[in-house]
């Protein structure tokens, strides 16, 4: 197990370096000039040379690059073209929602997800399995919008249980805060069940044909026993890399769920640093998500290990 | 043994159907035998002969909604057929075990060892920690595990498959079951390993006074350690005798063409094995008449029209086989 771990780490070390650099490189080759779009077209040569040498553009490519590399790793993303803000410290600010949301979303859906793929594997081919698969269709058909609108017209604007929009911080006022994610983190966590679903309950059908199923039947044990004790685990893997790469996906994804619910999230930050073209913003925020999906990666990697002990081998 | 005349096991006109999309498949179609205690009883017959299905049905352990079991499984007294689900629980694995063909699948390859021979214990005699720790180490050796203790925490890819096996036979053994089915054990380990399972399997039953159903592909298993045999094909018996006779005098062409196909000692070098032509009967479709008659060489009219009933062939009627042209026992005129 040790070992496995080590392994997984030191890869884990190699594909940060190499998302580093290519999330620098990806914003540095690009066409066009930071320099003349930040002072427009009418600027004159020697004002564009001076705000290329201020912002280090005149370097070449690979001391930039260095330069950024070791900002990268000491924490240190640089400042915003546009408004001289640490990049890091914009970030700082948005990152504790986006995570908040995305661990309230996931771990919602496979609160959801779990004991309906279980019972309706157990339940394959009855009315209640037929009922689930109905219902999973009709939210994986309905894009996830439509499905924050309506739970904000329900709970929101008729019943007047939850607030709609806005966002208090975890510390300010925990109750205040869960109560403004409730509602975004159930609308993700709606369209995110279906594939949850489907993947545990066709894994969950083909364990439970397996012998050490029966086995576990012919020892006397309980159907809930068999299902929870037994079934599960070994029908946990496809599940696992599927949260893990929704969870991923919520860190920059979650950018309409974020704007329809006025959340002060990452993926809005992303959106108008990109329309403000303020390249350092994006080049941060890339590789701040970038490297979120590599560490979810390992961690997935890491419960693989846990769920099925010829993994760790 | 106070009831030693009655059987244990007493399976009457057994039917078992699978519901496919083609219709219904019938599996295992009017079976009758018994076991007394401390018997065996041998089942013989080709893959898809319904064998495992007999099995599995006799546990009650195949879908209820896939499948529909008709006829009468009376088990010291009760038919299983009508026990209620949750008593039928308290009976699987405490009263009737199971010991599956193939280990490396019938062991739960994220369990440990220990934990798999424990849950059992918990399960019908309360038996937990400490407790239950001590008696799965006792199990484990008394299958000849060498070192049972740190068999415990090890997880099923770590052992070999004839170790596999002996775990498989301590978690049947675990409650000293009054009936044991041991469905194919054997067949997916190494020559070498088989038979010292076939005999530790015998070691145990003789131990305890247990019933075993041994079933197997294989006449020379069935040979050695059983009292009385019933072949099987196509969902029904063919052929049930005492194994002595069954292999001295067999009358059906079914039967003897099993034989003639298994390999002997006393051939002369270079002797051909004579396999079965054709396959088995679809089982959704069967032939109207006997089962084996599109394979058997010795087929006519009455064969593709009317189904041959058991009947006896000896005096005592111990000796039964369903066929209209039987193979001449050396006993009666040629």
């Amino acid at each position: 197990m040790t070992s496995y771990v080590l392994r997984k780490l030191l890869r884990l070390g190699l594909v940060l370096l190499v998302v580093a650099a290519a999330s620098f490189l990806l914003m540095n080759l690009l066409p066009g000039d930071v320099a003349l779009a930040l002072l427009g077209n009418e600027a004159t040569p020697e004002a564009v040379a001076q705000v290329r040498a201020e912002l280090g553009l005149d370097q070449p490519l690979l001391m930039r690059y260095l330069h950024w590399l070791g900002g990268f790793l000491c924490g240190d993303l640089g400042r915003s073209y546009i408004t001289q803000v640490p990049v890091m410290e914009s970030i700082l600010d948005r990152l504790p929602v986006t995570i908040e949301l995305m661990l309230l979303s996931q771990g919602l859906a496979l609160l959801i997800a779990v004991p309906t793929g279980v019972l309706c594997a157990y339940k394959a081919g009855s009315r209640i399995d037929q009922l689930a698969n109905a219902v999973g269709l009709f939210l994986l058909a309905a894009p996830v919008f439509i499905l924050a609108i309506l739970l904000m017209f329900l709970f929101a604007l008729k019943l007047r249980w939850l607030p709609s929009t806005g966002y208090v911080p975890f510390m300010t006022d925990p109750v205040r805060n869960l109560a403004h994610l409730a509602l975004p983190a159930l609308a993700i966590a709606l369209a995110e069940w279906p594939s949850l679903f489907a993947v545990l309950r066709g894994d969950m059908i083909k364990t439970l044909q397996q012998d050490y199923i029966a086995l576990a039947k012919a020892k006397g044990l309980g159907p809930a026993f068999i299902l929870f004790r037994h079934a599960l685990r070994p029908s946990s893997f496809t599940l696992v890399t599927l949260s893990g790469l929704q969870i991923a996906a919520t860190i920059a994804g979650a950018l309409v769920v974020e704007t329809i619910f006025g959340l002060p999230g990452i993926g809005r930050m992303l959106t108008g640093a990109v329309y403000n073209r303020d390249m350092m913003l994006v080049q941060g925020c890339v590789a701040v998500i970038s490297v979120g999906y590599v560490l979810i990666n390992f961690g997935v990697d890491l419960i693989y290990a846990l769920l099925d002990p010829r993994v760790r081998q | 043994m106070m009831d030693a005349g009655l059987p244990l096991l007493e399976v009457t006109d057994l039917a078992t159907h699978f519901h496919t999309q083609r219709g219904l498949l019938r599996a295992v179609d009017g079976v009758s035998f018994s076991v007394r205690r401390g018997q065996t009883l041998g089942i013989v017959g080709e893959s898809g002969s319904g064998k495992s299905a007999l099995a599995r049905t006799i546990i009650r352990i195949l879908s209820k909604r896939h499948t529909t079991t008709t006829g009468r499984i009376t088990f010291e007294g009760r038919d299983l057929l009508t026990v209620s689900e949750p008593d039928m629980r308290d009976i699987r694995g405490r009263d009737i075990a199971m010991v599956f063909q193939d280990p490396t699948s019938s062991l739960n390859p994220v369990k440990q060892v220990g934990v798999q021979i424990e849950e059992v214990l918990a399960r019908h005699l309360g038996l937990r920690g400490r407790a239950a720790q001590t008696r799965a180490i006792e199990l484990l050796t008394s299958v000849g595990m060498p070192l049972p203790q740190e068999r415990l925490h090890q997880y099923p890819h770590q052992l070999s498959g004839g170790m596999r096996q002996r775990v498989a036979i301590a978690i049947a053994l675990a409650c000293e079951p009054k009936l044991l089915i041991a469905d194919e054990p054997t067949t997916a380990l190494d020559v070498t390993i088989q038979a010292q399972i076939l005999d530790l399997l015998h070691r145990r039953q003789k131990a305890h006074h247990m019933a075993m159903i041994l079933i197997s592909h294989d006449l020379g298993v069935v040979a050695g350690y059983t009292d009385t045999v019933a072949v099987m094909y196509a969902g029904q018996i063919v052929e049930q005798a005492s194994t002595r006779s069954l292999f001295r005098n067999c009358r059906m062409p079914y039967t003897a063409a099993l034989m003639r196909s298994a390999p002997n000692l006393s051939d002369p070098p270079h002797t051909r094995l004579r396999a079965i032509t054709g396959r088995p009967p679809d089982m959704v479709l069967p032939p109207p008449g006997c089962r084996f008659e599109p394979r058997c060489d010795d087929a006519t009219d009455i064969c593709r029209n009317r189904r041959p009933a058991l009947s006896a062939s000896d005096a005592d009627g111990t000796h039964r086989y369903a066929c209209w042209h039987p193979v001449a026992s050396p006993g009666a005129s040629a």
